[in-house]
């Protein structure tokens, strides 16, 4: 990346300076955090909708990557973002449509299934751009006019909100999370235990996949292989961290997101190999993960399959 | 005298109204002679013992029915796998009363009525609500039918609010927006009218047990449920807050409701109800009036057999001092005093009883002394056969001849999924019999099967099958098998907690005969139970226990239920 070139030989043993400081905490990394924690917020989101009913949902990173190659390929054929992000909506949707039939009908394992589908997801976008674009993995550049670099930034905010509404303020929310602390609860009072989980899968599904979309679409402008480089894992992250609550939530995202942005504002700046800066956000998430995985309560239903006796 | 019309045999028993060998009603003879109680040329215990297949269907002659049933099952046959769990149950519930389906564990009560509730769906009969055929597949069908449950585990959301729970399901407002006012007073008018008081703020998980049931019963009133299914509603509650319950019942029927009550307790269905229905084996075996009937014949009718109520023991003769408790704490890990400076001895060949309402520090007594608390919570001086363990461990206080039979068998006595060979030696796995060969470091088969063969000989552990996972066995087989694997070590203190928690009435009576045979044998035993009844029962001595301190010593020959209950709760004796 040509990046250690930048620094000043006689400044490598300097220590962090008042200037250098000045270079990171700039209006740049406030807008560089919002940018980044969008994804991871999206992400999340879909997830807390899976798992409040119910089912652990460790596939947002594929979720992710099929909405990411969707939204990149269906735009640059469409020439519209919007088919792009609907597309991507559909394609999450489809996929998380998998997880569910497999997790929730045939009760199968839903770490299983959704590490199956990651899987997946890194091959398929390879396979499909080889065919449709000759490439080993990538699209075609998109054209600036095509992005929408900021209309998912305002979604994720306002679904923040609407998340909330949703889950303490619906007879849908209080479903949902009935469903996933005690199902055979819910199924006495009368609720379709399976709906309500298919439900929170597919959005799931739609969500995660508009993050996607706004990595190929709304950030870069193309979807390159493996783009989201654990997005996924760091978005489930936040969901832990942020207890499985909207807001909450998103301020764990925004965390993660200022790590990012960070690690990429001192790249160059300071003197430490890029590869320790990198490490930043990921360090932090298994700090986090370490330090408050046992504080938070996970919904008592999740992770286990629902078999209604008869 | 009465006789039997199908089979002619005579009973002397004026109170039994249905006969012990086929179950047909039995009417008064006309030949006052006739003495013989059963043919003299049978065993009776033989004759009793005739397969539930063989006896006819008891079917109630028809008292003009002036009224259509609130709830009737008619044939209603049911089979899980190879298990026929409902074989032909017709049932018939009259609207405005309590009505009480009694049986032992297994005998198909529950299923009978989750069926009703549409948990379960029948493989054949019918479902009559208020005179009609219904197709009752959900619970949600039953919900728009005025059919409410409240089951015996509650289904209850633990992190949401007492009102998020009864609203769940039937939720006031429009699917854009909960209407949480509307609810919460909706529930406030049910609370007045019912005399049910719960706060609709608090969370499900900041209750008591008793006010969850409480909730429960609002979640049925909330959906105008007509007729509630309630399913063992005491099991978990003190017998203050039955007393409470049973008020509330009482009222509920005041108001026009049909109360179903599935119990195995002979007192409660005396006491609340106004007709009951005996299942056993999957089949209806008998159909009274309350005030027609009494203990022993429910019982009879439960288990098949004449069943003793009473525990019979001799006097005790108490030896020397086996287990002496001096100022003895528990703390608990969040820093509360659990057990609070107790004092007392347990002597060879007497059972000392510990009665108290539970959560008073029973549990971690108990515990403390099988060796199970960390010594560094607890204080004061436990001596042994005059020797301190008090800082002992689990291992050593058994191998020093202390047993110990847990009050959650699923958490401490068993481990569900391992077979029941393997949970015999629970507790002497590391020693012969089950060890054997290259020093001891190898599982010898041979040993723990024997071993198994013998609990399971003694103990009457069903099925006797020592492959079977523990999981299989019923509650007081389960209990079985635990107490009977405490026993095998022939111990010289038994400390022992909740012996028939959940245990059908066959097996406590023959819990209570084993107990009080191990203190004939000379063994000391302490017996914590949150039955009253029980612990009365069995015990020589009965401690009364309050807030982690010893309140009382009381003769239970002697003492009044009010006089122990009052110190149980904290009250002056």
């Amino acid at each position: 990346m040509g990046v250690r070139g930048r620094v000043p030989v006689k400044s490598f043993s300097r220590p962090l300076t008042t200037k250098s400081m000045k270079d990171i905490f700039t209006l740049t990394l406030i807008l560089s955090t919002i940018h980044l924690a969008t994804p991871l917020v999206l992400a999340a989101l879909g997830g807390l909708y899976s798992e409040r009913s119910g089912v652990i949902n460790i596939a947002l990173e594929g979720l992710m990557l099929a909405g990411a190659f969707t939204a990149a390929a269906v735009t640059h054929y469409v020439g519209n973002p919007w088919v792009g992000l609907l597309a991507a909506i559909v394609a999450g949707i489809l996929l998380a449509s998998i997880h569910a039939v497999a997790c929730i009908s045939f009760k199968a394992d839903q770490v299983v299934t959704g590490t199956a589908i990651n899987i997946l997801m890194i091959g398929v976008p390879a396979v499909l751009s080889g065919a449709f674009f000759l490439s080993s993995g990538s699209t075609p550049q998109i054209p600036k006019e095509n992005l929408i670099p900021w209309t998912p930034v305002i979604l994720a905010l306002l679904l923040v909100v609407a998340t909330y509404y949703i889950l303490y303020y619906t007879p849908f929310g209080l479903r949902l999370r009935a469903v996933g602390e005690n199902p055979e609860a819910a199924d006495a009072a009368g609720i379709n235990v399976k709906r309500i989980r298919y439900t929170g899968v597919l959005i799931s599904g739609a969500l995660a996949a508009i993050g996607g979309a706004y990595l190929s679409i709304g950030q870069s402008s193309l979807f390159t292989r493996n783009m989201t480089s654990g997005r996924g894992f760091i978005a489930l992250a936040a969901l832990i961290f942020g207890k499985w609550r909207p807001v909450q939530t998103m301020l764990a995202c925004l965390l993660f997101g200022f790590a990012d942005a960070l690690s990429t504002q001192m790249q160059g700046v300071i003197d430490i190999p890029v590869q320790f800066i990198q490490m930043i956000p990921y360090v932090l998430t298994m700090v986090v993960l370490a330090g408050f995985i046992g504080l938070s309560r996970a919904p008592r239903a999740l992770g286990i399959p629902y078999q209604k006796e008869r | 005298m009465k006789r039997c019309p199908t089979c002619n045999r005579t009973y002397s028993d004026e109170t039994l109204s249905f006969c012990l060998a086929d179950g047909a009603l039995l009417s008064a003879s006309e030949d006052p002679q006739a003495t013989l109680t059963l043919p003299s040329s049978q065993d009776p215990q033989e004759t009793l013992r005739i397969p539930a297949s063989q006896i006819p269907q008891v079917t109630q002659p028809s008292p003009s029915a002036p009224k259509t049933t609130a709830l009737e099952l008619r044939n209603i046959t049911k089979r899980f796998g190879d298990v026929l769990a409902n074989d032909h149950v017709t049932i018939s519930v009259m609207p405005g009363t309590i009505h009480a389906i009694v049986g032992e564990n297994g005998a198909g009560k529950s299923t009978a009525m989750r069926i009703a509730y549409g948990f379960y769906t029948a493989d054949s009969g019918d479902i009559i609500v208020d005179g009609e055929v219904r197709d009752i597949k959900t619970p949600h069908d039953a919900i728009a039918l005025g059919i409410g449950m409240v089951h015996q585990h509650f289904m209850l959301v633990e992190p949401m609010t007492v009102a998020e729970n009864i609203v769940l399901g039937a939720e006031p407002g429009s699917v854009a927006g909960l209407d949480l006012k509307k609810a919460a007073a909706e529930i406030r008018a049910l609370s007045n009218e019912f005399k049910l008081s719960v706060d609709p703020n608090a969370t499900i998980e900041s209750l008591s047990v008793g006010q969850q049931q409480r909730v429960e019963l609002m979640k049925a009133l909330y959906r105008r449920a007509r007729l509630l299914i309630l399913d063992e509603p005491t099991a978990v509650l003190t017998p203050q807050e039955v007393e409470e319950f049973f008020a509330i019942l009482r009222n509920m029927r005041e108001q026009g409701k049909t109360i179903i009550i599935i119990t195995h307790k002979l007192s409660e269905v005396l006491a609340i109800s106004d007709d009951v229905t005996v299942m056993r084996d999957g089949r209806v075996v008998g159909e009274l009036k309350t005030k027609d009937t009494n203990a022993a014949e429910l019982a009879r009718l439960m288990v098949g057999r004449e069943v003793l109520l009473r525990v019979e023991k001799s006097e005790a003769k108490p030896g020397d001092v086996v287990l002496s408790v001096r100022d003895f704490s528990v703390t608990a890990r969040d820093g509360s005093r659990r057990v609070d400076k107790v004092s007392f001895d347990v002597q060879r060949g007497e059972i000392v009883g510990i009665a108290g309402v539970e959560g008073n520090g029973q549990t971690e007594l108990i515990e403390a002394l099988a060796g199970l608390v960390d010594p560094a919570r607890v204080s004061g001086r436990v001596e042994y056969l005059a020797r301190d363990i008090t800082n002992a461990n689990a291992r050593t206080r058994k191998e020093q001849g202390i047993a110990h039979v847990p009050e959650d068998r699923h958490r401490r006595g068993l481990l569900l999924d391992f077979n029941l060979a393997e949970n015999s030696i629970l507790g002497i796995h590391y020693r012969r019999p089950a060890v054997a060969g290259l020093g001891g470091i190898l599982l010898n088969d041979s040993g723990i099967q024997k071993r198994a063969a013998q609990v399971i000989k003694d103990f009457d552990v069903r099925p006797p099958n020592p492959e079977l996972p523990a999981r299989a066995l019923s509650g007081g087989n389960q209990q079985k098998l635990i107490i009977g694997r405490e026993f095998e070590l022939e111990p010289k203190l038994l400390l022992v907690s909740q012996p028939t928690r959940g245990v059908d009435i066959g097996a406590i009576e023959f819990i209570h005969r084993k107990l009080v045979s191990l203190r004939d044998a000379g063994c000391a035993v302490l017996l914590v139970s949150a039955e009253l009844e029980e612990v009365t029962a069995l015990a020589d001595r009965l401690l009364i226990i309050h807030e982690g301190r010893i309140v009382g010593e009381v003769d239970p020959k002697q003492a009044t239920t009010e006089e122990i209950g009052l110190l149980m709760t904290g009250g002056k004796g």
